[in-house]
């Protein structure tokens, strides 16, 4: 499994039959600015309805949850931030009231069914809204509530205030996917350098990031901030990544594994983790209960909360700091000069095994880092890291696999891709669109965009 | 004890279900593909969504006999598999293997979404679509049968029967084809692909072929499986499965024809074991070697992701230590990646 980057040298440069061409079109680039200009009525409607929607916490369906009813949901909007104390009364089909809370400041209500599955109408208080904030489409829902359901429960609040402000749609998805495509760098960054020092394509490097978020949620959840409970997740990061490095693959690659084998056995890894997390965790997002009830900050063109304002910046520090660290330090070199050919590190003096030790202890803690920003803006759930490493493969192979830089390059590419293409298509399709330019780049350019071509076979 | 025996005879029972003929039919598909091509394909479970997807749209929708769904739901695979074929299989194998996880992972976000709930039904899905095939059954759909002690709804028997069928003629084919020289090249292919190629063979057409074949066996698997439970929804189709029949194979013994087989009914006799064993556990209340209640741990809801912890474990520790599983040859298995 050590050989892969090799591979070229051993085999020489790997050429398909005659009058095979890999060379395609150029990848066509749609200018964002286009979209802005010429559909800028629709795009301040969208952004209207975008920033007045109601988010309800989002299960995955079809998981089993624990016995009990619930309707669920929270009230919040893009200028406002979740809106606390707001009443919401839940009555059965016949017309008694079964319970009324007020929202808690996360803008979160739930309330138990004890009269089990049945139909049921959730109202909130439409005169407790702030000021501007209306209920477009209604203050109550008739929902049906099946036998151990925990329901999410929508409003559509329509926000009086984002009238006649400046934001325009595109730029702020641009934001949005900045911050998202940053986060999958972060995440990101690790896989690719293991995969370009030891050729591991890692399944497993998700489930890096969800551990990240879910160490996170529980430090934080006994009442350490955040700030701290962060450091203590990307510490125990770098720890697992250590772990997965000296328990599993440095032996593997001992006993001489296949490439092949090696990745049938992260996907195994990967596997049991994912399900050990959800056994621990369960199957509920939840978020921090720090920095939850803030305004977004307006900003002309694009509003963004304090909290993703920081991830941002975050991200950008530590991704900086990487780059410095594999551009000017020695370890960084010897990084990079292990991804580029093992055996000539090797005999130059570069202790391999301890380079591949610091790049699992690296991205392990990046990985983390990335879980808990993101478990920040999007909830943390147990299958977050997953669902990420799709999108991690995506920038990788966008960037072209096996190089850091690429992988920053691409990654912030598909958040952006991802966010941006909800102008087009729906919202809950977005993440299609992200793998569907995966498997483009794999047709126009398979080596990705800062690549070399020996990689690709 | 007479918790162990209804456990044992769950496990027995759930052997022949149509979960096993479903996780047989996906094994089967990965075997020729990963077996005996050496191809990595990690979206399996989109070939059997497009098949089950693609009975009950075209009959429920479109209003097309049984048996054009069928087909339907064939084509669907073999154009999947060529889409997803053209652009990865010039390349190494883990790039297969991402385009594959990623395509399996778009068409199921797709098929869930509510833009094409009039479609596909979102999230709920589809339902009665069987009754062209439960009117060939020559048992009453609403029987139940007692069968050494176990009890089959006629459904369930007709379905059963079926796929089981399906498997035999399948593992017939392979056995057939791997013998012939088509099967020859396939397996110079996974063994070198260069030294394939010097001798003339045009590989890609080769690797395409077997994505193609692999993939059929898939989509009937889905489509046996949308029979048996009378319904597809997306999320039935997670990528979870894939690596669950990726289980079996690897448990059975890749690049042996009845290694799929065995591995998916072994899978499935564990599964039902170990959640009804571990349920009857819990409900006792028996503590880890006197170390922790068992059932602080775990509770009810947590046995059924427990068969993918220990599918999971099972996938690495075979892989490391016993990579031919229970039939196979060490030597066949041993891939270098292209």
């Amino acid at each position: 499994m050590t050989h892969a980057p090799h591979r070229a040298l051993v085999h020489g440069d790997r050429t398909g039959p005659p009058g095979a061409s890999r060379t395609g079109p150029r990848p066509h680039r749609t200018s964002s600015g286009r979209w802005s200009s010429a559909r800028r009525p629709l795009v301040l409607a969208l952004l209207l309805a975008s920033f007045a929607m109601v988010f309800a916490a989002l299960l995955p369906s079809g998981t089993a949850q624990a016995a009990g009813e619930q309707v669920r949901g929270t009230l919040t909007t893009g200028s406002t931030g979740p809106i606390a104390g707001v009443e919401v009364t839940v009555t059965t089909a016949g017309g008694d009231e079964v319970d009324s809370v007020e929202t808690d400041d996360a803008g979160r209500f739930a309330i138990d069914l004890p009269d089990g599955a049945g139909d049921y109408t959730v109202t909130i208080d439409e005169d407790a809204l702030p000021e501007g904030v209306t209920a477009g489409d209604g203050a109550s829902r008739d929902v049906t509530v099946e036998e151990n359901r925990r329901l999410p429960v929508t409003f559509a609040l329509t926000d009086g205030e984002e009238r006649g402000s400046g934001r325009i749609l595109a730029v702020q998805l641009f934001v949005d996917g900045l911050r998202f495509g940053l986060l999958i760098a972060l995440a990101a960054v690790g896989l690719s350098l293991i995969f370009g020092t030891t050729g591991l394509t890692n399944f497993a490097h998700g489930e890096l990031v969800t551990i990240g978020a879910v160490v996170a949620f529980f430090i934080n959840a006994t009442g350490v901030p955040l700030v701290a409970a962060a450091v203590v997740a990307v510490l125990v990061g770098a720890a697992v990544g250590a772990l997965n490095e000296l328990a599993l693959w440095r032996p593997l690659r001992k006993r001489g594994t296949g490439l092949v084998a090696a990745l049938v056995v992260s996907i195994g890894l990967s596997l049991a983790l994912r399900y050990l997390i959800q056994t621990v965790y369960g199957g509920r997002s939840n978020a921090y209960t720090d920095y939850q009830s803030q305004r977004a900050r307006d900003f002309g063109a694009f509003a963004i909360t304090d909290r993703d304002l920081y991830s941002i910046v975050i991200a950008l520090v530590v991704l900086v700091g990487v780059a410095l660290m594999l551009q000017r330090s020695r370890i960084g070199k010897a990084m990079r000069a292990v991804a580029d050919n093992r055996d000539l590190a090797a005999s130059s003096g570069i202790d391999v095994n301890r380079v591949i030790l610091v790049v699992w202890m690296a991205g392990g803690a990046l990985a983390a880092l990335g879980g808990v920003l993101l478990g920040l803006s999007d909830q943390v759930q147990w299958d977050m890291g997953f669902r990420l490493l799709l999108l991690m493969f995506a920038g990788v192979t966008l960037g072209g696999l096996g190089t850091a830089y690429g992988a920053l390059l691409g990654s912030v590419i598909v958040g952006v891709f991802i966010q941006m293409s909800t102008l087009v298509i729906p919202n809950d399709m977005k993440y299609v669109g992200g793998l569907l330019l995966l498997i483009v780049i794999l047709i126009v350019r398979p080596q990705g965009i800062l690549g070399s071509r020996a990689r690709i076979g | 004890m007479n918790e162990f025996l209804d456990a044992l005879s769950l496990g027995v029972r759930s052997m022949f279900a149509y979960q096993a003929v479903f996780f047989a039919l996906l094994a089967m598909g990965l075997n020729l593909h990963f077996g005996y091509t050496g191809l990595l394909n990690f979206g399996q479970i989109a070939f059997a969504m497009v098949g089950g997807f693609g009975i009950a749209i075209s009959v429920t929708q479109w209003g097309l006999p049984f048996f054009v769904g069928v087909l339907i739901g064939l084509v669907a695979a073999v154009v999947l598999a060529l889409l997803l074929g053209l652009p990865t299989l010039r390349l190494r194998a883990d790039y297969l293997a991402i385009v594959t996880i990623a395509a399996a992972e778009a068409l199921r976000l797709l098929f869930r979404s509510v833009s094409s709930t009039p479609v596909t039904g979102g999230t709920q899905g589809i339902s009665a679509f069987n009754t062209g095939f439960l009117d060939l059954s020559p048992w009453s759909p609403a029987g139940r049968y007692d069968i050494l002690g176990t009890r089959w709804s006629g459904v369930e028997l007709w379905t059963v029967t079926v796929g089981w069928t399906l498997v035999v003629l399948g593992s017939l084919l392979i056995f057939a084809l791997m013998r012939s020289p088509w099967g020859r090249v396939l397996k110079a292919i996974r063994e070198d692909e260069d030294a394939a190629r010097a001798l003339g063979k045009n590989v890609y057409s080769y690797k395409m072929q077997s994505l193609v074949l692999g993939g059929v066996f898939g989509a009937l698997g889905g489509m046996v499986y949308a029979l048996g439970t009378g319904s597809v929804q997306p999320d039935q189709y997670q990528n979870a499965n894939t690596f669950l029949a990726y289980g079996a194979l690897i448990l059975g013994g890749a690049a042996r024809v009845l290694g799929p087989v065995v591995g998916a009914m072994l899978l499935w006799f564990i599964i039902a074991f170990s959640d009804s064993g571990l349920s009857a556990l819990i409900g006792n209340g028996v503590s880890f070697f006197g170390l922790f209640q068992l059932d602080d741990v775990f509770d009810a809801t947590d046995v059924a992701f427990a068969r993918f912890i220990i599918i999971g474990i099972g996938i690495m520790l075979l892989m490391i230590f016993r990579p031919q599983g229970i039939f196979g040859d060490r030597r066949e298995v041993l891939l270098d990646a292209r």
